[in-house]
């Protein structure tokens, strides 16, 4: 019985020692890799908010001017999103939204949608889709430049009543042999500038008592 | 010493290549192997992956218990895999954030923990890592055959989005092969995975038979007739 007991306990120790052996492995190298991966994915993420506002727009620490939104049914969120507010001198110039979505072809359609403080949109992109290669990813600028439309459009240029796609009697294109995509796209973008035209001074209101 | 190199090379490349004969590490291989620049991008982390785990795992072969070789071999291979998975992420960012999910999966690529069993823990460090290399080597090649394959077939491109893995400079590697293609999306799909593969195996396949019967050829032996 003592010699099971030793066996087990020899076997395990030298199982203990490689796994001493891994973790400082592991550990190591996130310590020497942490700051730097931080500072990977803060740059990604002002890339991002930089494709739809341009950066020579606004001067404040973006990244830092932030507002927490709930769950909400007109953004498509389904968990806590966060707005970033562009402001140059202090004053307001555009908010950043996350919206998505959610009757895209294949899934969620995650967009970053940019509205400048007068409801014009500074810029679209999409962050993350599922959509088909080749026929409804064309709404990622890596495929095509669709996306880019939007920029300078608002809820009355094309009137409220035209921002669907142009076979359901809009304004806007749909692709060869994808219709669903680009209607999921337009009917999310406005529906974040309704969001945007009901909440606008308390998206950028709120950091102000924060301050 | 030589001697024991060549069988190990031509095992790795060829004779027992872990995607074409083996048929291992399949999830990875199917999965990345959409363009050219995919499957090199995880066919080098395997590599890497596989020379670190054989080393090791072979540095230590007398230490580990037999009885607990496997906790040892999954121990060894999945704290690689984390530091290149942390590695790539802090100096390759770009090429992450697409290969990213996939990093973790080579983690349960069978040919890695295969390798360590059957050849690293039986053999000394030198041989274990040339065979870690050559396996590694060959499981790419496939994957970019493959990758390849689907790109050229699927998009009409090849090397499209090399600057995520060669920076700027490499944004001239994209070829387009065939102007204004209009795209053949089952390649790009997973069935397009399957019967690349399922090609690939069989041109090998009709390689080595060929070469069998160049053989028999030399010896008179009577071929069965054709009916």
């Amino acid at each position: 019985m003592s010699a099971l007991r030793d066996h087990i306990l020899r076997v395990g120790l030298v199982l203990a020692a490689f796994a001493i052996g891994a973790t400082s492995l592991v550990v190591l190298t996130e310590n020497e890799t942490h700051d730097k991966i931080i500072e990977n994915e803060r740059q990604t993420l002002l890339n991002a908010i930089n494709a739809v506002i341009a950066k020579d727009q606004y001067n404040n620490e973006i990244l830092a001017d932030t507002v927490v939104l709930e769950a909400n049914n007109q953004l498509g969120t389904n968990e806590n999103s966060i707005v970033y507010r562009a402001r140059l001198n202090d004053e307001p110039v555009a908010v950043v939204l996350s919206a998505i979505a959610p009757n895209g072809y294949n899934g969620k359609i995650k967009l970053l949608v940019g509205i400048a403080f007068d409801g014009r949109l500074t810029g679209v992109r999409v962050i993350s889709h599922k959509e088909t290669p080749g026929l409804g990813d064309k709404i990622d600028t890596k495929k095509a430049d669709w996306i880019l439309n939007f920029k300078g459009l608002s809820l009355s240029n094309p009137n409220v009543s035209k921002w669907k796609v142009k076979k359901d009697g809009g304004e806007f294109d749909q692709f060869t042999g994808a219709t669903i995509t680009p209607r999921a796209v337009v009917t999310a973008v406005k529906n974040s500038l309704l969001y945007f035209d009901a909440h606008r001074d308390e998206l950028f209101v709120i950091s102000e008592t924060e301050k | 010493m030589n001697a024991i190199y060549g069988p190990i090379i031509r095992d790795g490349l060829w004779k027992n290549n872990p995607a074409l004969v083996q048929l291992l590490g399949l999830c990875p291989l199917l999965a990345v192997s959409n363009t050219v620049i995919n499957g090199l991008g995880l066919g080098l982390a395997t590599i890497i992956t596989l020379v670190a785990s054989n080393g090791l795992v072979s540095l230590f072969r007398k230490q580990i218990p037999d009885e607990a070789r496997l906790p040892v071999f999954v121990l060894i291979i999945a704290s690689i895999v984390t530091v290149i998975e942390l590695s790539m992420n802090a100096w390759f960012h770009e090429l992450y954030l697409i290969l990213g999910i996939f990093i973790p999966l080579i983690v349960t690529n069978c040919a890695i923990t295969g390798r360590a069993e059957a050849f690293a823990a039986r053999n000394p460090v030198g041989p274990a890592l040339i065979d870690g290399f050559m396996m590694g080597v060959g499981f790419t090649a496939v994957l970019v055959l493959l990758g390849a394959m689907r790109e050229l077939i699927g998009l009409g491109t090849l090397f499209s989005e090399a600057h995520l893995m060669f920076g700027e400079a490499a944004r001239g590697f994209s070829i387009v092969v065939f102007e204004d293609y209009r795209g053949f999306l089952m390649a790009l799909l997973p069935p397009g995975a399957f019967i690349g593969l399922g090609l690939i195996v069989a041109l090998k396949n009709v390689i080595d038979a060929r070469e069998t019967t160049q053989v028999q050829t030399v010896d008179p032996v009577a071929e069965p007739a054709a009916s």
